[in-house]
């Protein structure tokens, strides 16, 4: 029973009586420590202590202070410092000072009063105590028990003489237990064969059914998904997007789906690639902490966002399994809690030398085996074009002597003579139809391109020559200060890209008729797939896609490019020369000095590859058969048929089955020159102090690292079963989801200034409950829902309006609307058009227009989607961070851009608009008339389908006379508006139909987990 | 759950403010007709009634003009004749080596001095770039600000701290605070509202979140032309009368569930029907601009032709959207509307500066001076507080971004920053703070955003330290930790 004084001080607060203070005494963390949070820890706690007074340490209350006096004289109140602070008149000595707060209340005083006379003791934070099973509490009405949650809240709700809410019927049983464990609305079929099953295990068989759906795990991974922040976007101004993302949404669903305890579930995602061993779909879980956001805006400093991302993972793991604000002392020590800023770059150094990486992780297992499969196949078809070759290359092997015969008396017609270059006589340059670029002659004979920098250019260069037989031309592209990177092309990087080089010869300046043959270009670097011979192919496309020649990483060096004619130009005169330098890439790809050679001679190679001109140069039987197989492979050249047969084998291997893996961005270890961690000042990335080994919090218990401690140790901690508050906050989390609450309501906050639980000793008895089901996310849902608790009626109790408005005391079961993703689905699932496909690729289903023009730039298109893609439920929709689908935001869907562990509800008129007029929901609202139509023959009957399809229930005489007026209504209208039944839903009937089932879709009770 | 004293608190001030909710819902008649009835609790929350502010306020309305991307003080609203004579000088090495830049190599970086000329305007003697004679025209209603500073070095965190006070994700925007102060004057349009005119901005919709407020209080994306708020055109084919008659069979069934259940909240769903029914008749009547005269849609600039030339800036029809734009933010202070956020982007000009901001001005000069010009003929500009800002300033420095010579940019500069304001109790015809004789930093009364942010909450009567939210164990605040009122700027 309540203490006399306690209860004196409850009618002055005029509060509702708690169980708390069934409590003989005054416990201080429940009772004393926020009111210390809310008036005094700011000047009086971790971060700062004005007088010497940390109000959150049992050693700091209970010594002198500053000025010697003490602090508290337990059983003493009138001799204690702190009690005359609070409560004394002298607005000069009173705490808080007046600037800084407004005094605390009498009943706050007497409180603390009444503290102090039982002797001032300390007690920890609720959030922190060690787990231990407590005895079950009694209760008088154990016959509406279903197990232990039960005795618990009865307890409670007992102490105040009120009894617990009927249980709900079976349809909104049914209704409940499908939103709430698979998203989806029960469809007509289960909801009559649970109604109409009278065994005694009907109940929990259903809870069964769904726990074994495969949509379990998304709505339940829907839940994770929010708490790790995940998105398909990179976020911040560019905000790109990142195609595999959605692979590890789909690790999270499948792990959810098979019930990977919860202790596997943390240790695989904060460390999955520090296990021994470590399997690639372990290391693909550490991509949960890369959905932190990446900022490529330019001119960003990499080690400033580097930091910021491995905050978020530390804050991230601070709200999702700690519960607990760690970010609030990022930069200097926790204002509430017992958190110092050391503790929180302690936690920072696990995480510090995570790198970004990347993983090459199997599409699915089922990939994997298909991939097999068809490799195999493959296989057979190569070996087999394989073994053609051979039978070819066996004629060739017999042609060969006649052949030999011919490319002997070849090189003996040509001898090879000195190659050699020969500057070139400058007439004219110019950039065609831009007379603003400036190509000029330089000392050197080079010519610097300046001026004018547009995205592409067309060189066309004059030259004289005093040659008289040229066999080629040289093309030097080099470097210049004034260039970007220095050259030597004008994009701001220093590459250029050379689409084609077209050379016309004349013994006169003119130049008509067809550009020189070109028998083979070769350069001295070619960037990876843009080489020499592209410059040549007579391919002049612009683009990434475009065929050229490009030097990247050669950039302020010198390169050339030689280009031989297939025909030696000879002439009795001066040669004139007009060159084409073709640059059509884009975005400023040009060169910017070059110099331009003749080349005369002949080399050996021009027409015969110098190592077959010395293969044949010795005597047939000295000749290895290695060197007899690239004889023949040079054969294989000149022969159309061995050509072909190539060719054929290039498409096959080219067209090879590819393994069915993808690159996903996950965290690795740094393995090289790991980082030490120091705190940063003000939480400054450029501002490092004093250096920090990795640790956690004094105030819970201890971590043992392996060594110098890592993730892996950082994850075992956490789900050791011994660091009391993760279960606490993970059975709370579990908890919400089946009641729209928690029974600590601010979620993401266990501290000081958080909300105390309701049902303290439930809590902690489900928190022990969870680590010895083995960390079972399934097994405590079984035990949450089949409780009586969960079971209750939703209906509200106007009678507890004052005594528990926001049924803090769980009198009932909570009625909230559903998430936006699950509204989505919902309307999807009763129109007969969801998809139920699980997993995969995000989708695009439609966008209106203009939305995702918002992003910066416009820099997104919207491909929307096509066929089942349109119809899949809405956590697959691709998520941009900075332009995310009206439909999910609308409906209070997080932003992703930082850790959601508690959704709002908003009730607005956009969201109304939404589900009225939204494409989607229209054509929901349309495919559902034609459903009722055609599975019901009468109108009476469609009302009761469609309804039911919505609710779950049948509907009353009232609500049916309500939606045939409607439908009436609307009958009357197309019957005479042909033309608008046209636009609406083709015919008269089907869009007076439309008109009703589009109500349907908007029924608060369709929308409302009830 | 025990009640502290602090939650018996917040408990009476949700009472208090649930009390005032139910009548200010007014036209929202089925509600209230349910509050007179009995059958509709106390508990009723509409998020959006009005509320009273801390003090007898000055502004009303806020018109936020966001120029996302930073647009140069040095060449529209802070001429720097020392720069100009020194351009093609080094930066000196105190500065440079303090520095920090996003793509200027500092070791070739050189001064770049303003092409433009600045003419004194008005009585005040308002200096404004040749960029814009128009803002010059209402030079004595503008106070501009020469010594904003910002923290932030990027756009989308810059932008972020501009609008939420902090740079960081999931805080609310100035326009969801106020209205989460105030409530909403209007009972059939939003109280926030966004309009955008030309490109996306770094920030995106992050520009107009309501982060941990309920998203009743973020910022709604009305579009200048066509369907004027996402999903407000009824289905084709779907006539008025079905519509009414749909919503009425809808508010039918949901008050039987109601007076079955009990739950409120099925009252605030019937409420926000009813509310979106409105907006369906308000906002096509907002945004029809046949009643304003010829006259007006001319000094706006709302059917004048693009000048052509073109820049980055320019996407669509940029210039008439803008216009219509500012036409628009009028017409809704008229109907009630609160805070409107009027975002254009792309004045991030790293190159051809010249070019892109000349086209950038020709797009807010005029429709920007004809809005203040309107608001003072109407009476309205007392009680209107129009700002033009942006996230921060850009180099007295040419870009040579790649090394290159020929800078024809400015690079970020969150040193100083230039902005304009006006009315809403703010004095107009005055310059406020200094930078040094290159623009570099600021030389006398430096601002930060939380101070910017401070005055436009004591202008609309609110104490910014006392408008907080709990959120995480802490009561957060549009100025986060800091913020000073501007009383200079108060008239």
């Amino acid at each position: 029973m309540l203490s006399a004084p306690i209860k004196i001080t409850l009618i002055i607060l005029g509060l509702v009586v708690s169980s708390f203070l069934q409590a003989e005494n005054i416990d201080f963390a429940r009772d004393i420590q926020p009111i210390f949070a809310e008036h005094c820890t700011i000047c009086h706690g971790p971060d700062e202590q004005k007088g010497g007074l940390n109000l959150t340490e049992k050693k700091s209350l209970h010594s002198k202070l500053k000025s010697g006096e003490p602090t508290l004289v337990p059983s003493k109140p009138e001799d204690s410092e702190l009690l005359y602070r609070i409560s004394t008149q002298d607005t000069g000595e009173l705490m808080p000072p007046p600037e800084h707060g407004s005094r605390l209340k009498p009943a706050e005083v007497a409180l603390i009063r009444q503290w102090i006379s039982e002797g001032a003791k300390w007690s920890q934070h609720w959030a922190y105590r060690p787990l231990k099973q407590k005895p079950l509490p009694k209760v008088h009405g154990s016959a509406w028990v279903q197990n232990e949650i039960d005795r618990f809240v009865l307890a409670q709700l007992e102490a105040r003489q009120l009894k617990p809410s009927p249980r709900a019927d079976r349809h909104a049983l049914i209704k409940r237990l499908s939103y709430d464990l698979i998203g989806l609305p029960p469809t007509p079929k289960e909801v009559s064969e649970f109604i109409n099953d009278k065994s005694p295990e009907a109940y929990n068989r259903l809870v069964e059914r769904l726990l074994a759906s495969p949509h379990f795990g998304e709505r339940w991974g829907r839940h994770w998904l929010d708490k790790a922040r995940y998105a398909d976007s990179d976020g911040y101004e560019k905000d790109r997007p990142r195609m595999n993302a959605w692979r590890y949404r789909d690790w999270v669903i499948n792990s959810i789906n098979a019930d990977l305890p919860f202790d596997q579930f943390t240790i695989e995602q904060l460390a999955g690639d520090l296990l021994p061993n470590a399997t690639p779909l372990q290391k693909l879980a550490t991509a949960f902490n890369r959905q932190t956001l990446t900022n490529t805006e330019g001119g960003t400093d990499r080690e400033q966002w580097r930091v910021a991302a491995v905050m978020d993972r530390v804050e991230t793991l601070g709200s999702v399994w700690l519960g607990l604000t760690v970010g609030c002392a990022r930069c200097h020590n926790h204002k509430y809690d017992q958190l110092t800023q050391k503790e929180y770059y302690q936690l920072f150094a696990y995480f510090n030398n995570g790198d970004e990486s990347s993983a090459s992780i199997p599409r699915s297992r089922q990939a994997l085996v298909d991939f097999e499969d068809t490799r195999k196949i493959h296989e057979a078809k190569v070996n087999a074009l394989q073994s053609k070759i051979i039978e070819h290359d066996a004629v060739l092997e017999k042609q060969w002597p006649a052949l030999e015969k011919k490319l002997q008396a070849e090189l003996a017609a040509r001898p090879a003579s000195a190659v050699a270059f020969h500057a070139l006589e400058f007439l004219s340059a110019q950039a065609q139809q831009n007379p603003k670029v400036k190509i000029q002659l330089q000392e050197d004979a080079s010519l610097l391109v300046s001026g004018d920098n547009p995205a592409t250019a067309e060189y066309e260069l004059e030259f004289k020559t005093s040659q008289r037989e040229i066999t080629g031309i040289r093309l030097e592209v080099l470097p210049d200060p004034s260039l970007g990177a220095k050259g030597p092309g004008r994009a701001e990087h220093g590459n250029f890209v050379l689409n084609d080089i077209r050379v016309y010869a004349n013994t006169e300046r003119k130049f008509t008729g067809k550009p020189i043959a070109l028998a083979k270009a070769a350069a001295s670097y070619e960037q990876k797939g843009w080489p020499a011979q592209n410059a040549i192919d007579g391919k002049t496309a612009g683009g990434r896609t475009g065929s050229g020649w490009a030097i990247a990483n050669q950039f302020g060096k010198p390169n050339q490019l030689t280009v031989t004619f297939t025909k030696p130009f000879k002439a009795d005169s001066d040669i004139f020369l007009h060159i084409v330098l073709d640059q059509k890439y884009g975005t400023q790809h040009t060169i910017g000095r070059l110099r331009l050679s003749a080349r005369t001679g002949h080399a050996a190679d021009d027409r015969i590859p110098v190592a077959i001109a010395k293969l044949l140069a010795k005597p047939a039987d000295q000749r290895s058969a290695t060197e007899k197989q690239s004889l023949i492979a040079f054969a294989r050249g000149l022969d159309p048929d061995a050509m072909r047969l190539q060719s054929d084998l290039k498409k096959l291997t080219e067209g090879a089955p590819k393994p069915p893996v993808m690159s996903v961005r996950v965290i690795a270890q740094r393995t090289s020159s790991p980082r030490t961690t120091h705190v940063l000042h003000r939480g400054e990335f450029k501002q490092p102090r004093d250096k920090v080994s990795p640790g956690t919090f004094a105030t819970l218990p201890t971590i043992k690292n392996r060594a110098q401690g890592d993730r892996l140790d950082l994850a075992r901690w956490l789900v050791d079963g011994q660091t009391p508050i993760v279960p606490r906050v993970t059975a709370n989390h579990i908890w919400s989801h089946l009641f729209g609450e928690g029974l600590v309501r601010t979620m993401n906050d266990f501290g000081a200034r958080g909300d105390a639980p309701s049902h303290p000793a439930l809590l902690n008895w489900l928190a022990v409950e969870f680590v010895q089901l083995n960390w079972s996310r399934k097994a405590m849902i079984r035990l949450i829902t089949q409780s009586a608790t969960y079971q209750q009626s939703s209906r509200h109790r106007p009678e507890l309006s004052e005594i528990d408005p926001n049924n803090h005391l769980l009198h009932r079961q909570n009625r909230f609307r559903v998430q936006a993703e699950t509204i989505r689905d919902l309307t999807l699932a009763a129109s007969g058009q969801l998809s139920a496909k699980i997993g995969g690729p995000s989708v695009f289903p439609p966008l209106p227009p203009g939305v995702a023009e918002l992003s910066y730039a416009n820099n997104f298109k919207w491909k929307t989607s096509n066929g089942e893609d349109q119809f899949r439920r809405g956590m697959y929709t691709f998520f941009k961070r900075t332009s995310p689908h009206p439909n999910l935001i609308t409906f209070d869907c997080p932003d992703s851009n930082v850790t959601c562990v508690k959704r709002n509800i908003s009730n607005t008129p956009l969201a109304a608009l939404a589900t009225l007029n939204n494409t989607v929901f229209t054509d929901a609202a349309k495919a559902m008339s034609k459903r009722l139509l055609a599975e019901r023959a009468e109108d009476t009957a469609r009302i009761q389908l469609g309804f039911q399809l919505c609710t779950a229930r049948q509907p009353t005489p009232s609500e049916i006379g309500a939606f045939a007026d409607l439908l009436t209504k609307a009958k009357a209208y197309y019957a005479d508006n042909k033309d608008a039944a046209a636009a609406f839903n083709g015919n008269p009937e089907a869009s007076a139909w439309a008109v009703v089932t589009r109500i349907f879709l908007n029924l608060d009770e369709f929308i409302t987990r009830e | 759950m025990i009640m502290y004293p602090a939650q018996a608190q917040i408990q009476q001030t949700r009472r208090d403010f649930l009390a005032t909710s139910a009548s200010g819902l007014g036209g929202a008649a089925l509600a209230s007709l349910l509050v007179e009835d009995g059958l509709l609790a106390k508990e009723f929350a509409n998020p959006l009634a009005p509320r009273k502010p801390h003090f007898e306020p000055t502004a009303k309305a806020c018109i936020n003009i966001f120029m996302a991307g930073a647009p140069s003080h040095l060449d529209l609203f802070d001429p720097k004749p020392e720069l100009n004579k020194r351009d093609g000088q080094s930066l000196p090495t105190e500065i440079l080596d303090k520095a920090r830049f996003a793509f200027i190599k500092p070791d070739t970086a050189k001064l770049m001095g303003s092409q433009r000329t600045f003419k004194a305007h008005g009585q005040s003697g308002l200096e404004f770039s040749d960029f814009l004679p128009h803002l010059g025209s209402v030079a004595d209603d503008l106070l501009m600000v020469r010594s904003m500073h910002s923290d932030e070095f990027n756009h989308h965190p810059g932008q972020l701290l501009m609008q939420c006070g902090v740079s960081r994700f999931g805080m609310p925007t100035a326009g969801s605070w106020i209205n989460y102060g105030l409530g909403s004057e209007s009972e059939n349009l939003p109280g926030y509202v966004v309009l955008t005119a030309g490109r996306g901005s770094s920030g995106g919709a992050t520009l107009w979140q309501s982060g941990f407020l309920p998203s009743s209080y973020a910022g709604v994306l009305f579009r200048s032309k066509g369907e004027p708020v996402l999903n407000l055109s009824n289905p084709k084919g779907l006539p008025p009368e079905l519509q009414r008659a749909g919503l009425n069979t809808l508010n039918a069934v949901n008050q039987g569930r109601f007076e079955k259940i009990h739950d409120p909240e099925i009252a605030s769903r019937i409420a926000s029907y009813e509310l979106a029914s409105r907006m369906q008749t308000a906002a096509p009547e907002l945004i029809d601009l046949s009643r304003e005269k010829a006259s007006t849609l001319k000094v706006y600039g709302v059917d004048r032709p693009d000048p052509g030339g073109g820049g980055r800036g320019k996407f669509g029809d940029t210039h008439q959207d803008f216009a219509r734009n500012c036409l628009l933010a009028r017409r809704m202070v008229e109907r009630g509307v609160r805070y409107i956020n009027i975002v254009y982007a792309s004045w991030d000009h790293h190159s051809k500066l010249d070019g892109e901001l000349k086209y950038n001005s020709s797009v807010v000069d005029q429709p920007i001076a004809a809005l203040i010009r309107d608001l003072k003929e109407r009476g309205l500009l007392d009680s209107t507080l129009v700002q033009w800002s942006s996230e921060f300033g850009r180099t007295p420095l040419g870009e040579n971004r790649g090394g290159n010579k020929n800078a024809t940019g400015r690079d970020h500069h969150p040193f100083c920053f230039s902005m304009v304001m006006a009315g809403g109790g703010l004095k107009g015809g005055q310059v406020y703070g200094k930078t040094d004789e290159i623009g570099w930093s600021i030389a006398e009364n430096p601002v930060h955003p939380n101070d910017l942010q401070a005055t436009l909450l004591h202008c609309f009567g609110l104490n910014h330290k006392k408008l907080t939210y709990r959120f995480q164990g802490r009561d957060f605040r549009l100025t986060d930790v800091a913020g000073r009122v501007m009383k200079d700027w108060l008239a």
